[in-house]
């Protein structure tokens, strides 16, 4: 039989804010622990949450982005449910009615093997506000578990899709361009090591045609896209083989491991999902106008995707390129700036995409880190289309400017790089080739194209390689027509 | 709606409260009755009347996104309980609160 995979995802946002959902404590990373867990973090008796602006303003700004309908009226709820790193007991979060509602994201499906990429949309089913639970340490303290509570109550957005993905590729595509999207609007840091971007992904398998939904299971808390795709896999091979076997799946929550690259069900708890939610007394109603949502557009960035049409018309770039160049606000940044500094487009963006981009990987620095700014960057390729320098040499600059040597032309005089340009220059140089290799020059008018190559070779050897190799090309082939 | 004594159970198990089973039937009959109370209510008409999530008509205040907090571990982790059997430690090491292991 024929299986498909059905994948939706849960996504834990952390927002961007300087202090908690509901108090006026910092969520700075990494303090020491319990330092920045105030008396409503810690669930004193008497304290009441008030709901700081700024989260408000990630969730509209989010809800913009998406399309999404951003709820005029939107409730907080308790969730319920006991765990150390929890002290109220429960945790306040919106279930009835979320702040932004449906919306869609367009995700680009890369090629795998033979399979073309592709475009998709993806539905949002809701995206809502809720505070993040503490901390549990273990190991510390034999035979006692240690509590930190300085993540209570971090502001997170957590944004649902409908079971749309029907593949680990898509599910991940989708997780990347989310990843993408949140850091672009500025609402999130985007940090995965540090559990700022989290992902639950539900699988289930179905016979393909089928419309009938499977029964789900939970991937928890998946923090690299790599182990995404292998959590997945794997989980979508075990169903499979469960239900051919003859067996059924169990609504369950599961846990990757990555060291065996296996998913496994953690002790499923009776009554774990009765979670009793009812509206918090102690909020009210969070009421968002019309202008609230314009004082937030007005804020708003472009968005990628309006980016990516601007730069497709502007500049004549490649739906390809232009993708790749809007995967990050620094990075479009720097495109453009090194344009706007005069450089070719097309040309920019290969540069930006190619040697740079290699450059930043290969040193695991980031484009905002870049020794080389865009002017320079610019000043590099106009060098290279008014032939001072040629291709080569323009890699070797490179290489000088990210060592920071000097500007482009200092670089270029101290390197001894400039081209010949002057035709006279050349055409002496192209005699002598000539006039020492006339084997080769036989063999090119006896028919053997690749002399010619030979003899190109011979001529930028002559000239240390700074003659401009289309001038040598151009005066060759008039010296031997 | 018939509450059973086993629902009375449950909901005390979830909310991590020992109920006795004597306890249990008194509270079966107290729930039962404000059950009731509900039922009455809800059938009054309320047609065309938007539903309140809470008692008051107001709207959620909002507080600037400014560290207001500062740090007061020390006077906080003073109310620690004791680390039990007849230990005279409170239940913190390191700058965190010590509960049993708690394993997943």
């Amino acid at each position: 039989m024929e299986w498909e995979v059905v994948i939706g995802l849960e996504t834990h946002t952390q927002l961007k804010t300087n202090t908690k959902i509901f108090s006026g404590a910092s969520i700075k990373y990494g303090a020491e622990p319990n330092t920045q867990a105030c008396e409503v973090s810690i669930a004193l008796p008497g304290v009441l949450p008030v709901l700081n602006k700024e989260a408000m303003q990630c969730a509209i700004k989010f809800g913009l982005a998406i399309n999404a309908h951003i709820a005029p009226r939107s409730v907080f709820a308790r969730k319920n449910y006991f765990y150390p790193d929890l002290p109220k007991g429960y945790q306040i979060s919106q279930f009835e009615l979320p702040v932004v509602g449906k919306g869609a994201v367009t995700i680009q499906v890369p090629a795998v093997g033979k399979n073309a990429a592709y475009e998709k949309v993806v539905n949002i089913t809701r995206a809502h506000l809720e505070e993040d639970a503490g901390k549990s340490v273990h190991g510390a303290v034999e035979g006692m578990s240690g509590i930190d509570l300085n993540r209570a109550g971090t502001p997170l957005l957590e944004i649902v899709t409908e079971p749309d993905m029907r593949s680990a590729a898509e599910a991940v595509a989708y997780a990347k361009k989310l990843h993408e999207l949140v850091q672009w609007i500025g609402i999130c840091d985007g940090n995965m090591q540090e559990g700022s971007f989290r992902c639950d992904v539900n699988v289930s398998v179905r016979p393909k045609g089928s419309e009938k939904l499977g029964t789900r299971r939970e991937i928890k808390n998946l923090n690299s896209f790599k182990f995404m795709t292998q959590a997945i896999e794997y989980e979508t091979r075990w169903q499979i083989e469960t239900l051919e076997d003859g067996g059924t799946i169990q609504q369950a929550t599961v846990l990757f491991n990555p060291d065996t690259g296996e998913t496994r069900a953690m002790r499923s708890k009776e009554e774990a999902n009765d979670y009793r939610y009812f509206p918090d007394p102690d909020l009210l109603p969070l009421v968002i106008s019309e202008a609230d949502k314009d004082a937030v557009r007005a804020q708003m960035p472009e968005l990628p995707e309006a980016m990516k049409a601007r730069f497709e018309a502007q500049y004549a770039l490649s739906s390809y390129d232009a993708n790749a160049l809007t995967t990050s606000r620094d990075l479009a940044n720097y495109f453009v700036a090194t344009v706007e500094a005069g450089a070719d487009a097309k040309q920019s963006a290969n540069w930006v995409m190619g040697t740079l981009a290699a450059k930043l990987n290969a040193e695991d620095t980031s484009i905002s880190d870049s020794p080389i700014n865009a002017q320079q960057l610019a000043q590099l390729l106009k060098r290279i289309s008014d032939n001072t320098i040629s291709n080569n040499a323009a890699k070797q600059v490179f290489e000088a400017l990210w060592n920071v040597e000097g500007s482009v032309d200092d670089i270029i005089a101290a390197k001894g790089l400039k081209q010949e340009s002057d035709s006279g220059a050349i055409e002496a140089i192209v005699d002598e080739v000539l006039a020492a290799n006339a084997a080769m020059v036989e063999e090119f008018k006896a028919g053997k194209e690749k002399a010619f190559n030979a003899l190109v070779g011979q001529a930028m050897k002559a000239s240390k390689g700074k003659a401009n190799p289309t001038q040598v090309n151009d005066i060759l082939k008039k010296k031997l027509s | 709606m018939a509450l059973s004594i086993e629902d009375i159970k449950k909901v005390a198990h979830l909310a991590r409260i020992e109920v006795s089973e004597s306890d249990a039937v008194a509270t079966l009959t107290k729930l039962t009755g404000i059950l009731s109370l509900i039922e009455q209510m809800q059938a009054v008409d309320t047609t065309g009347i938007e539903p309140m999530s809470h008692s008051q008509d107001l709207s959620q205040r909002l507080r600037d996104d400014i560290v207001t907090k500062t740090n007061l571990r020390d006077e906080f982790q003073k109310n620690a309980p004791l680390l039990g059997n007849g230990s005279t430690e409170q239940a913190v090491a390191g700058g965190l609160y010590l509960v049993p292991k708690v394993i997943e």
